[in-house]
């Protein structure tokens, strides 16, 4: 509760900032800020308060996701400074709209109520949109945010209908009453298709297939900072919040009693299976490495949607994969920023003969890459690992078998980069060394090799 | 002192090497090879005179349970003892050569050294898959960034091979996983006293199967070899034939035979079959090959077919013989492909047609490199032929038909390898002057063919060492 009370403060501050004329110090501020609420955050672990009517609920689940979440946004301030430097007088701005999203990211993991769950996804995706349109006289960039509130609002629409049919089969908005109440044997069928509309609408935010079909090109059409939240922030933040919005309101125990289970876990074995292979396939042919990124994107989208099939145990899973995958991504994106800044697209011919000119920065988005590919000693290999075991021990053995030979696909795309860095020649002259770059990347990149060294740091957070 | 040390003193060496410079990099490559081979001498010792030199300790993950346990047996050991010797010869080797950027090459190499050896020591199961893995990463980029020929085909090649053998290890990944679910642990003690049935035990052989064949490898699942062989720079092609594909063989016998033995058994003819059509299929490609590095590769396929066919016969003489061999062919084929690389440095090629008549300009290098070719066809008296020999006898006690098809590696191995050394080496005095091996060549050459020798003439010490640990992996086959 505090941290969602202190990020809001924060967010304020930064706009302040503006007006008293402090443009210069306000990254190296928010980002202190920020680490002040990590820390406020940490001693909310452990605690399993509600506030104002149940309206918040913090519990390990939330704070811990909200820790992952608060780590990610310094990370991407921090990229801000050299990515805003030629906008010196909008980057208040855009700061505070990335600490209000945060704001947004933590309520959605920390809801008590739909109506708060409800607040926090359009606080989320309203600063998205401005965020993906906000370079305005790009076209791309236009297209692309309005693309994305497009479809976004449609889905947000959705989610309420869901949560409006919830209501009217429960009487209330509560989580935990209707925990309780999931569980009576003479529900109206208005639950479960409420349920479904609420997941159909996240899974569109999570980009899993058949819903993904927005996220390539608002993923180029934006700006490259933009992306890196989306595929970073904003998939992880989705995905946490569809899993709480599952597990908390006893969803897969209520279908069990009508004969329904069977049923979504077929659907949700299909959606995983289709959003691995689809993201995968697509992935290959593709020569922009931010729509690369973001069907690579989508295939770990279904990888994390294979945890929806063991609630009960997966948390602590889910938490570790998309810790894992969000710092591999964090590390990648600072070096795509890095590589194409004065660049009007983002092909792979730009990264050509990096290993010659940047040997550091290359090995950062090689252990990146492998890290997403699911290389041994990077945390990407255990959390695949740890999400197989748990999904062999619940019997699909079959959908693991898929997700292997996805995991072979996604070397081929993931190594067209790194072959075009070491083998090829640089066709570009690339000076400066941005320090703010250059941290983010190699912090992030020990971060993720630090999970991969020890797992259980993260893997039993939420026992 | 126990077996991490050398793990250590490998992956600190690979670091120092890093951090020295260009020019220092292969001085302190070797020094740190020669360092990690001076430790593996003093653990067989220690090893021979009883003492424990195995590891055991947990690893903070406790949910799944990983333990990082190295287990040193007779077996693991000998293996242990190949990749450090081999490995100071291989850098050695390369001292005539200048490569860019020397110290990541050379601190890649004893990376893939401290992998590989992690390999053959690691008794947990994901611990030893991460080995597996990591041993790839340095060979990818190898072949990759130092290689010769077009780039852009080198590129193709070395991308297939790494998602090739990359598919097989997932899947035994995956095999691993069901083991644990089974076990709840990936100790391999654990893992042994599984009782799986048929079915499952067939499913897992399938997988473990998958990774090895590909690596090793046996046919039909050869097609990266000869290409990646060519393409990769010298060194990275001895660390792949010499130990990177002992790797394959050496885990068929500790991992997927006693972890499978109904399947095994079941299907001794079908694999016994793959192996000696890998021996047929490599000696008849071999004899039309143009391009020497290319011949080797195919000639090393057939020379692996055979040992994977001795391992799969599951008798003590086939997984002796097959050991001999794994130890024997990595010391031969790093000679074989040395020979090639100071052909290659006089005379910039490799094409068999293109040389000829370096005998009388060099007798020297001629008469080493006609040890080294006769030791790959099994003459009696080198090491190759302690080992060839006995996986042929132990196949014609299976069924007397594969020793006589296994035994044409010996006969069409002679044949294109004398062949192949008439083209090279004799006939008129080539017009292009060849000077004889310098003094780091000959050393190299010469430490390859004394241990060849050596233990072609008395090989009881590898045997005395390997034979323990072979009985109680058979044990473990045969327990039901």
């Amino acid at each position: 509760m505090n941290t969602l009370i202190a990020i809001t403060g924060l967010g304020i501050f930064c706009l302040l900032f503006e007006i008293l004329n402090l443009r210069k110090a306000i990254v190296p501020i928010t980002i202190l800020g920020l680490i002040g609420v990590l820390a406020l955050n940490y001693c909310e672990f452990g605690t399993e308060q509600s506030y104002y009517n149940n309206m918040i609920a913090v519990s390990k689940f939330s704070t811990a996701f909200s820790s992952l979440f608060i780590v990610l946004t310094i990370f991407l301030v921090a990229l801000s400074h050299n990515f805003y430097k030629n906008h010196p007088t909008k980057i208040s701005d855009y700061v505070a709209i990335k600490v209000f999203l945060l704001a947004g990211a933590v309520a959605m993991v920390s809801f008590g109520n739909l109506a708060m769950f409800f607040l926090g996804i359009e606080i989320l995706s309203i600063a998205l949109y401005v965020l993906a349109a906000s370079d305005r006289l790009n076209i791309k960039s236009n297209e692309a945010g309005m693309k994305y509130f497009l479809m976004g609002s449609f889905a947000s629409g959705i989610i309420l209908f869901g949560i409006c049919l919830i209501y009217g089969a429960m009487g209330s908005f509560d989580i935990s009453e209707i925990h309780e109440s999931a569980l009576s044997a003479e529900l109206p069928i208005w639950f479960p298709i409420g349920m479904v509309l609420m997941v159909i609408g996240m899974l569109f935010k999570v980009a899993a297939v058949p819903f993904h079909f927005w996220a390539p090109d608002v993923y180029e059409g934006s700006p490259a900072l933009t992306t890196a939240l989306m595929s970073t922030l904003a998939k992880v933040v989705a995905i946490a919040t569809l899993f709480k919005l599952v597990s908390g309101m006893n969803f897969i125990a209520s279908l069990e009693n009508q004969d329904l289970l069977h049923t979504f876990e077929v659907i949700v074995v299909i959606i995983s299976i289709a959003s691995m292979s689809v993201g995968n396939i697509m992935a290959l042919k593709q020569v922009n490495v931010k729509r690369m990124l973001a069907f690579s994107g989508i295939s770990h989208a279904g990888f994390m949607l294979m945890t929806l099939l063991t609630v009960s145990a997966s948390a602590g899973v889910l938490l570790y994969y998309t810790a894992a995958y969000a710092l591999s991504g964090i590390a990648a994106f600072s070096v795509i920023l890095y590589v194409c800044r004065d660049q009007d697209n983002e092909d792979i011919t730009n990264f050509h003969g990096l290993g010659k000119t940047n040997p550091l920065l290359a090995a950062v988005l090689t252990a990146s890459l492998l890290s997403m590919a699911g290389i041994p000693i990077f945390s990407g290999f255990f959390a695949k690992l740890f999400l197989f075991n748990q999904t062999i021990q619940a019997g699909y053995i079959g959908l693991v078998i898929v997700a292997v030979i996805n995991s072979i696909i996604s070397v081929g795309y993931y190594f067209k980069l790194i072959i075009a860095m070491y083998s090829k020649e640089p066709n570009q002259e690339r000076t400066g060394r941005p320090f703010l770059i250059y941290a983010t990347a190699v912090v992030s990149i020990v971060l993720n090799i630090a999970l991969g060294l020890f797992p259980s740091l993260v893997l039993d957070l939420l026992k | 002192m126990n077996v991490s040390t050398i793990l250590i003193i490998l992956l600190i060496g690979a670091f120092a090497t890093y951090f020295s410079g260009d020019k220092l990099a292969s001085k302190v490559a070797l020094l740190f090879s020669l360092a990690a081979l001076g430790c593996s001498i003093v653990l067989l010792n220690n090893y021979n005179a009883g003492e424990n030199i195995s590891v055991i300790s947990n690893w903070i993950i406790t949910q799944p349970k990983i333990s990082f346990a190295l287990n040193a047996d007779g077996l693991g050991l000998a293996m242990v003892l190949l990749t450090a010797a081999l490995t100071p010869i291989i850098i050695f080797s390369s001292f005539g050569n200048e490569y860019n950027n020397a110290k990541g090459f050379y601190a890649l190499i004893l990376f893939m050294a401290f992998a590989m050896t992690g390999t053959f020591l690691a008794s947990d199961g994901l611990l030893y898959y991460i080995f597996w893995e990591l041993a790839l990463i340095p060979i990818y980029f190898i072949a990759l960034i130092w290689g010769n020929g077009d780039a852009e085909e080198r590129r193709k090649a070395v991308v297939k091979f790494f998602i090739y053998t990359l598919a097989g290890s997932l899947f035994m990944l995956t095999a691993f996983i069901y083991l644990y679910t089974k076990a709840g642990s990936f100790l391999i003690e654990d893992l042994y006293k599984l009782d799986l049935s048929a079915c499952e035990q067939f499913w897992i052989f399938l997988a473990f199967f998958l990774a090895y064949a590909i690596k090793i490898p046996i046919i039909p699942f050869h097609t990266w070899q000869a290409n990646v062989y060519q393409k990769a720079p010298t060194v990275g092609t001895m660390l792949l034939s010499g130990i990177m594909l002992k790797m394959g063989l050496y885990s068929v016998l500790r991992w997927q035979l006693p972890l499978a033995p109904i399947a095994a058994k079941e299907y001794l003819y079908i694999f016994i079959a793959l192996g000696i059509a890998g021996v047929i299929y490599g000696s008849i490609v071999a004899l039309r090959q143009k391009d020497l590095k290319k011949l080797l590769a195919y000639s090393s396929l057939a020379h692996v077919g055979l040992i994977a066919a001795g391992s799969y016969t599951l008798t003590l003489d086939g997984l002796r013989g097959a050991v001999l061999q794994m130890i024997a062919h990595g010391f031969v084929v790093v000679g074989l492909f040395f020979a090639a690389e100071v052909i290659f440095r006089r005379y910039e090629t490799r094409e068999i047609e293109a040389l000829g008549g370096i005998r009388t300009q060099a007798p020297k290098f001629t008469s080493m490199f006609l040890i080294l070719v006769l030791a790959s066809v099994a003459l009696p008296s080198t090491f190759n032929f302690v080992g060839e020999f006995t996986v042929l006898y132990s196949l014609s006690q299976i069924n007397i038909w594969f020793a006589i098809l296994g035994g044409t590696t010996i006969i069409l191995g002679a044949y294109y390898m004398l062949r192949m050394f008439q083209h090279v080496m004799l006939g008129e005095t080539n017009s292009k002057t060849f000077a004889d091996v310098t003094l780091n060549e000959g050393i190299s050459l010469a430490v390859i063919i004394a241990v060849l020798l050596f233990f072609g003439f008395y090989p009881k010490p590898i045997t005395d060492l390997i034979t323990p640990s072979l009985e109680t992996i058979l044990q473990v086959i045969n327990k039901n």
